[in-house]
């Protein structure tokens, strides 16, 4: 860990993709120690994905700088610097003409790996994100949504990142296996030392998984700080309003407990 | 019972040579249409410019009658092939294989091309974006994700293609391609209906297996059964080399080569000066139902080695003559022309006229009062005229009309097979008949005598190509064939093989022919 710290720094990022559409990102500054697990929270089109995209440079700033590990991504290969960080896409992302094991093991196939060596590591990864063996040899569509989005976070694990970024990955499963896979991922981020960044709209996951939560509006971070900073002291109406949430959630469920005892 | 025709007999032993060049044809104009639209295709996906554009000339050659596209690339290849010899000193055969290969090829585009841009379009941008995501190159993206998803669509488009190619390969017989199109163009000019359903019988069923082979491909590469797409592959090669060999087999050796339009007294003309030949110890082959424009230049580049022509025919088409001078003299100008220009032999006439005449059914003459083309001109307003495909575009036609004055009430172009049928039956009240058909005396049809020689003579005569000019074996095999076919002769022998009850194949009407003649 100390060896090759994997932090993430943008500086000043601004983004336009040159529709006439203005600009998805403001002078964005963003820092993610290594170790940390990040939420970016904000409504749709607020430009947490395009911030998060800037980190693998599936989309690049038209102004500022994004360093990873402390180099700046725009001076290396795209390519190689993708295939060393995890990446959970939004709708899952599995290609459908390949196998379980195949969709896992893509990213080893493109660094060179042996078959054996492949087949081995699957193994590991179904272990890890507790999906049963017997599922390696079928096709995406055979899978339940939370099947799949556990094989999508096996796949973004397969090369041993340090540095995982993930797109909504929980979405689209009911709430209970939700719950079960954000928990189950909080403890592989632990046991694994990882570095992630999750972009959600859901302030309540945001809350109960992060170290720290970055709040976007309209192309600008707004507030950044740990999930009670946030909630004592929101410097807007805005974070204000979305922190309100989980507190009135909170609160509701505390009642229904409290008048369930007396 | 069937089996017992011997019209259904003589139809499947012709198969393995029609079969075998037929799918060699298909088979080679579909991968040629592969290897260039695949390619063109992946860079087009990127190039939304070039993509308009290739699939817009692709469109328009779809448009152009599949026949005439084929029948283009004949001149043009001639004049490749000319250059090539001019520059290289060698020269390929620009008759047959080549032009249909190129253009069924070329026909074979469109599907092949808007199907794979439009599969390839059409993969989920997610899912790219995940290829990306995961670390792929654009190209490792396109061989590992869309290629593979747009499989299906792109298959689509092979198996149109190949349908499409193996129908319209059975119009390259008139460019001199041996194919199944054989068994159609000689049944429908010899009434021979036998023929004609076998021929397309024959093609729907090699649509229809080559259909579902690819579509066994398809399902073993989309299943990845990597052993069992080999096998199905190796087999399919095998099985295409045997077929396509049959051909090969079928006419091994031939030594020379003997062509034919695509009519009746053509066919056995030609088969025989085959017999002759094969008689003699010399090996020789007939190249059907060869477009009239075609035979001629297959004879000069040397793809043909003889034919029987006709004075008027190379008169007026070749040597673009419009006045018509007495028999003799078109005779003795066309030999002089011929070798000067091409030199192309003529050994001479085979003693027998085919001239283009008007013929009507004498009951309706009778009433109409006519005669002779004289007659004509007062009536010809009231008056249809069927025709074969040639005649209302061909100088004769101009020069027949403005002689006499004719102008018809209408003017209709059909096969000449049902040009008898038509006239019989009252359809239309005269037709441009041909002197030397049997049908002519069948239905005791008047035809009417041509007093100011506005149509040429017409006399038969043999051709020889300018490289075989001086093959004296070749020649001397041939000359008895000189002044020996007398009209009634013709006439007889083209009835034999026109229909009626005693209908016999060309070959056979060559050898009862010569028979005769040969007394």
């Amino acid at each position: 860990m100390e060896a090759q710290p994997l932090a993430i720094e943008i500086i000043e990022a601004w983004k336009s993709y040159g529709n006439g559409s203005g600009f998805a990102l403001k002078g964005v500054s963003l820092h993610v120690e290594t170790g940390e697990f990040l939420a970016l929270v904000g409504t749709s089109g607020s430009g947490k994905t395009t911030l998060l995209k800037l980190v693998n440079r599936l989309a690049e700033p038209t102004r500022g700088r994004v360093l990873v590990g402390g180099a700046d991504v725009s001076q290396g290969d795209p390519i190689e610097l993708r295939r060393r960080i995890g990446y959970v896409f939004q709708g899952v992302g599995l290609f459908p003409h390949m196998t379980v094991a195949e969709n896992i093991g893509v990213t080893l196939t493109l660094l060179g790996w042996n078959e054996t060596a492949i087949e081995k590591r699957v193994a590991e990864l179904l272990e890890l994100v507790r999906l049963p063996q017997a599922i390696a040899p079928r096709l995406p569509a055979s899978l339940s949504g939370g099947q799949a989005q556990r094989v999508g976070v096996a796949r973004a694990l397969a090369a041993s990142p340090r540095l995982m970024l993930m797109d909504e990955p929980f979405g689209a499963v009911d709430p209970i296996t939700r719950d079960a896979l954000s928990r189950d991922y909080r403890a592989l981020h632990d046991a694994l030392k990882l570095t992630t960044v999750l972009v959600t709209h859901d302030v309540m996951e945001a809350v109960i998984l992060a170290d720290r939560i970055a709040v976007l509006d309209e192309g600008r971070l707004v507030q950044e700080g740990t999930p009670q900073e946030l909630l004592a002291a929101p410097k807007e109406a805005y974070v204000k309003e979305l922190m309100a949430m989980p507190r009135r959630q909170a609160e509701r469920v505390r009642s229904l407990q409290g008048g369930a005892r007396s | 019972m069937a089996s017992f025709d011997p019209r259904v007999q003589e139809a499947w032993a012709r198969l393995p040579e029609y079969l075998g060049a037929h799918v060699a044809l298909s088979t080679s104009a579909l991968a040629l249409g592969l290897a260039l639209s695949i390619p063109l295709a992946l860079i087009s996906v990127r190039a939304p410019r070039l993509r308009w554009l290739l699939l817009t000339a692709a469109s328009v050659i779809q448009t152009i009658p599949s026949l005439a596209l084929l029948a283009l690339f004949y001149p043009l290849l001639l004049a490749l092939s000319l250059v090539a010899k001019a520059a290289f000193g060698a020269q390929f055969s620009a008759l047959g294989f080549l032009p249909s290969l190129l253009a069924l090829a070329l026909y074979s585009m469109l599907p092949i091309l808007r199907n794979t841009v439009t599969g390839l379009v059409g993969v989920d941008d997610a899912v790219k974006e995940a290829a990306l995501g995961v670390g792929m190159t654009p190209k490792q993206s396109l061989y590992r994700v869309e290629l593979p998803l747009a499989l299906p669509v792109i298959m689509a488009g092979v198996r149109t293609a190949s349908v499409w190619v193996i129908g319209t390969a059975t119009l390259s017989t008139p460019v001199g391609q041996t194919s199944l199109g054989n068994y159609i163009f000689t049944g429908l000019q010899t009434q021979n209906w036998v023929f004609v359903v076998f021929g397309c019988v024959a093609a729907a069923l090699l649509a229809l297996a080559v259909d579902q082979l690819l579509a066994l491909f398809e399902r073993l590469i989309v299943k990845r059964e990597r052993k069992k797409l080999a096998a199905a592959g190796a087999g399919a090669l095998v099985l295409l080399l045997a077929v396509g060999g049959l051909s090969e087999f079928a006419g091994s050796g031939a030594g020379y080569v003997v062509g034919a339009k695509g009519f009746p007294e053509q066919y056995v003309l030609a088969a025989l000066l085959s017999q002759r030949l094969n008689a003699a110890g010399l090996s020789a082959v007939t190249r059907s139902d060869l477009g009239s424009a075609v035979i001629f230049n297959a004879l000069v580049g040397g793809d043909v080695d003889a034919y029987v022509d006709y004075s008027g025919t190379i008169w007026t088409n070749t040597m673009h003559r419009t006045d018509t001078p007495k028999r003799d003299v078109v005779l003795k100008e066309m030999t002089d022309w011929l070798k000067q220009n091409y030199r192309v032999k003529v050994l001479g006439t085979l003693g027998f006229e085919n001239a283009y005449v008007l013929a009507m059914r004498r009951d309706r003459a009778a009433a109409l009062g006519i005669r002779s083309l004289d007659d004509l001109a007062a009536s010809a307003p009231r008056l249809a005229v069927g025709g074969d495909y040639e005649i209302f575009g061909r100088p004769e036609w101009r020069a027949l009309r403005e002689a006499y004055g004719l102008s018809f009430r209408q003017e209709r172009a059909m096969q000449p097979t049902f040009m008898y049928k038509a006239v019989v039956d009252g359809e239309v009240d005269l037709i441009t008949a041909f002197s030397s058909d049997g049908e002519i005396a069948e239905y005791d049809l008047l035809t009417l005598p041509d007093p100011k020689q506005a149509i040429p003579p017409y006399d038969a005569v043999l051709l020889i190509a300018p490289k075989r000019s001086e093959d004296a074996r070749l020649t001397g095999v041939l000359q008895p064939l000189i002044g020996r076919i007398p009209i009634e002769r013709m006439r007889e022998a083209n009835l034999l093989v026109t229909g009626g009850p005693n209908q016999v194949p060309p070959e056979e009407a060559a050898r009862r022919l010569w028979a005769a003649i040969s007394k």
